[in-house]
């Protein structure tokens, strides 16, 4: 295995920023679910009751997991964190593979490497053990939080481990996947369709027949049962499937061409139909496929969330303080939890539209951009043509949400009514949404090395959304998010002023980008 | 409106930096209309900057950069109208065919001319229902030399376009850009491969770490290189010693061997003539030889890290 030392050692420092932005996350998923729980409940008395409601909710169950020992923290932070911490480790190991198997032969990087004198498999495994490493440190950082927090020790060591392993089932998911597509977006599009279904399962299993659950490796992890009379065998079936997904990305790599894959492209049509050839169309084409893929899932999130109906008193509990988190506003409790949901809805939006207004930037940073300026389109008419996409897909994107949402809480209540407002509320957040939009704009036009910064102004915008009113910050940095300045609908009236300031901002925001783009020299 | 040696590309004085790499350094070209251009150079020479400068891509720091008598960087998709680039690494849509690519370009530049794009098809042996990745670095060339070799326009402008190309399509290509020429086309070809030079320009262009060093036609250049020069003579020749331009001599009785400056060979074989030619052998510099020259350290060497990168 010559040269797979050096490969490794490349990636780790090529990585290490993304290790710990990674760790650090999924280490804040679990710490602070312990953190909230703690506060959340004054007396174990109130703590018994409100677990005793949550254990008979369908939807909290279908989205996080099996209800045990809801009356603990340990049992709360693994019932809470586990379902998300095995996405977002699932999600990591998609990445840091990819960006070493697809991305690399893609660029033609890979190309040279594999010509020098190294064996044949070396940036495969160097890939694997990156990612693999890089989930036991998320594992371990999480371990080590709830140990220290303090929670029980072997539990807690097991919460990190299945972690850790669920990671290590993705990567060689992920692993088997850049061998089968030809495409870095193929193999993001199934290693994501696995993480998708995997979770699927586990959701139907839980609220349906347990069978399907044992079908999931994450129901495998959440069988390891932490704080609840703990067992290690399920931990075993996750590191035998591990193995094998490995091995099988090993046998397959061994049977495909460099820059292929096992999977051959389909062929597609030998012109391009009008509509495609224009600065527009083809901004829409571009973008389409990520269009429809953020939509849909927009709108299941808006489906689960609708699907709690209107009982959500027996989700939140009689806690006081609980509740005061939803009724901000002084509306009523139902209204308060929804204008919550709307909210998540509309941040969750907003990672489309960030990306969708930082695919200038990456096709420009892929070349591809030259060719098309040298034709007759001109630089703006190009990037204008994907602000509008990004305008339009973010409309659909919420618009998404908000009907998702509508419809399943008519399904629940059988109160159709509902639909068209929540609608409404939803893409009303198109505004700070599209703020962030021209913030990319922006970075792009006049700093393009910095674009990737517009990524801080979502987090900000999540930060401030959940932690700013919870610890109590100070106006100005809330203000900073430009979601803080909308009303809370439907638990407040909607208010136009903000609403229209924050558009005026964002078409500022784009323009000054537009100007910049237009002067500066393209990479 | 047209006349004669109206210029295409006039560039003069120009001056690029990036950072504290001055990747053009008072550069001078000029590409008349209907001739062949080559423009050559050692890795690292900016010529890709040139043309990036040229197509209104990179603005410039200082110096005068006419397209069409335009102004490239004010009215860049204007005057893109009138031409076609193939870049020296192209690189597609993973999602779109080869056959979706040269209608986007084709349609973006103003049209494409449907006879000659299907020929291009068949003779590039290209398949146009690949999608993006699903081609070979020659291929990719392909799609992208069909786009540009399909449109109607007054300028070809070609950095490094046969790269990957397999020689029976490299002649494909010659055949084009000559036919393209026959019509009143101009061409701009940066290239590397001495054959397809000598076979297509008209003029040649040679810069080195960002100047033009030197221009003119292949026989011009040939004319300020060295011929090596073999002579059996009658007796022994005098005079040569002393004559200017003439290098390496090498006398051994009635055998002279040495090497000329082509601008001087008329007198040198005027003092061989006066000793009694018996046999003459004068080979004219290979056009390696030429570049050699050109690209060698015989000029000052630029900084090291100008040559380490490339592209
Ligand atoms: N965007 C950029 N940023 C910084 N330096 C650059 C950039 N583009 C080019 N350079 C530098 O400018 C110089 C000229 O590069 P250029 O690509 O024009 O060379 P070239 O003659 O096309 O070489 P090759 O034959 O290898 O294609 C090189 O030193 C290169 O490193
Ligand atoms: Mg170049």
């Amino acid at each position: 295995m010559t040269g797979t030392g050096r490969f490794l050692v490349a990636f780790l420092r090529r990585d290490r920023w993304h290790y710990l932005w990674w760790a650090l996350g999924a280490t804040l998923l679990y710490y602070s679910q312990a953190v909230s729980v703690k506060g959340l409940y004054t007396t174990q008395a109130e703590f018994d009751r409100a677990a005793a409601s949550m254990q008979d909710n369908t939807a909290f169950i279908a989205m996080a997991g099996p209800a045990r020992a809801l009356n603990t923290i340990g049992g709360q932070v693994m019932w809470q964190a586990s379902a998300f911490g095995a996405v977002v480790v699932g999600l990591m190991s998609m990445f840091l593979v990819g960006r070493h198997t697809r991305v690399e032969e893609e660029s033609g990087r890979d190309e040279l490497l594999r010509a020098s004198a190294v064996s044949r498999h070396a940036s495969l495994t160097a890939a694997l053990v990156g990612s693999l490493l890089a989930n036991v440190l998320v594992g371990a950082l999480v371990a080590v939080s709830l140990v220290s927090f303090p929670l029980d020790r072997a539990d807690s060591v097991a919460v990190g481990v299945g972690l850790a392993l669920c990671g290590w089932v993705f990567t060689g998911a992920a692993l088997v996947a850049a061998q089968l597509t030809s495409s870095t977006r193929g193999m993001y599009a199934v290693s994501g369709a696995v993480i998708a279904v995997v979770y699927a399962l586990r959701a139907i299993g839980d609220v349906g027949d347990p069978v399907l659950s044992w079908l999931s490796p994450i129901g495998w992890y959440q069988a390891m049962h932490p704080y609840s009379g703990l067992r290690w065998g399920p931990a075993l079936l996750l590191l035998g499937l591990a193995a094998a997904a490995s091995g099988a990305a090993y046998a397959l790599f061994g049977r495909r061409d460099f820059g292929g894959g096992v999977w051959a492209a389909r062929p597609g049509p030998d012109r391009a139909e009008p509509s495609l050839t224009t600065a527009l169309g083809f901004a829409w084409w571009l973008q389409r496929a990520s269009i429809i893929g953020w939509t849909g899932g927009i709108a299941l999130l808006g489906l689960a969330y609708g699907s709690i109906g209107d009982d959500v008193g027996t989700l939140i509990g009689d806690s006081s303080g609980s509740q005061d988190v939803f009724v901000q506003g002084g509306g009523s409790l139902v209204d308060g939890f929804y204008a919550v949901a709307i909210a998540v809805i509309a941040l969750v939006g907003a990672g489309f539209t960030v990306s969708s207004a930082l695919r200038p930037h990456s096709e420009e940073e892929s070349g591809r951009v030259e060719v098309l300026l040298a034709t007759g389109l001109t630089r703006r008419r190009w990037l204008l043509a994907q602000v509008v996409v990004t305008i339009a897909g973010t409309l659909l994107v919420l618009a998404g949400g908000g009907l998702g949402l509508g419809v399943g809480f008519g399904l629940v209540t059988g109160d159709g009514g509902r639909i068209g407002p929540f609608l409404l509320d939803t893409v009303g957040y198109v505004a700070p949404s599209l703020v962030l939009a021209g913030l990319a704009r922006l970075l792009y036009g006049v700093l393009p090395r910095w674009a990737y910064l517009a990524w801080a102004g979502l987090g900000l915008g999540v930060l401030m959304v959940f932690f700013g009113p919870l610890l109590r910050l100070p106006g100005w940095l809330q203000g900073l998010s430009p979601y803080h300045h909308l009303a809370l609908v439907p638990a407040e009236p909607f208010r136009w002023l903000p609403f229209v300031a924050l558009l005026l901002v964002a078409g500022a925001l784009t323009a000054v980008g537009l100007v910049g783009f237009g002067r500066r020299d393209l990479r | 409106m047209t006349f004669v040696n109206e210029a295409i590309v006039d560039i003069s004085g120009l001056t690029k930096t990036f950072g504290t790499t001055r990747a053009l350094d008072r550069l001078d070209l000029t590409v008349t209309r209907g001739e062949v251009h080559g423009f050559l150079g050692p890795n690292g020479a900016g010529k890709s900057t040139t043309i990036r400068v040229l197509l209104g891509m990179l603005r410039k720091d200082s110096g005068e950069v006419r397209l069409f008598g335009g102004d490239p960087w004010r009215d860049a998709a204007h005057l893109h109208r009138r031409l076609a680039y193939v870049p020296g690494d192209v690189n597609l849509w993973p999602n779109l065919t080869g056959g979706q690519v040269i209608d986007l370009l084709g349609r973006l530049r103003g049209g494409l001319d449907e006879e000659r794009r299907h020929g291009l098809v068949e003779r590039f042996e290209l398949d146009p229902t690949k999608k993006g990745r699903s081609y070979s670095k020659g291929n990719r060339q392909k799609v992208a030399l069909v786009a540009a070799l399909a449109s109607d326009v007054d300028l070809l402008v070609l950095d490094e376009p046969t790269s990957g190309l397999d020689p029976i399509m490299e002649s494909v290509f010659t055949e084009y850009v000559e036919q393209f020429r026959a019509g009143g086309g101009t061409v701009l070809l940066s290239s590397h491969i001495l054959a397809e030079v000598e076979r297509l320009c008209d003029r040649v262009s040679i810069i080195r770490s960002g100047r033009r060093v030197e221009t003119g036609t292949l026989a011009d250049l040939r004319h300020l290189t060295r011929t090596s020069v073999v002579a059996e003579l009658a007796r022994p020749v005098t005079g040569l010693a002393e004559l200017p331009g003439v290098h390496d001599l090498d006398v051994q009785g009635e055998r002279a061997i040495f090497e000329v400056d082509t601008v001087r060979i008329d007198e040198a074989v005027g003092l061989l003539h006066r000793a009694g030619i018996r046999s003459l052998t004068a080979t004219p510099p290979t056009l390696e030889e030429l570049f050699l020259r050109h690209y060698g350290d015989e000029i000052p060497a630029a900084d090291p890290e100008r040559e380490a990168d490339g592209s």
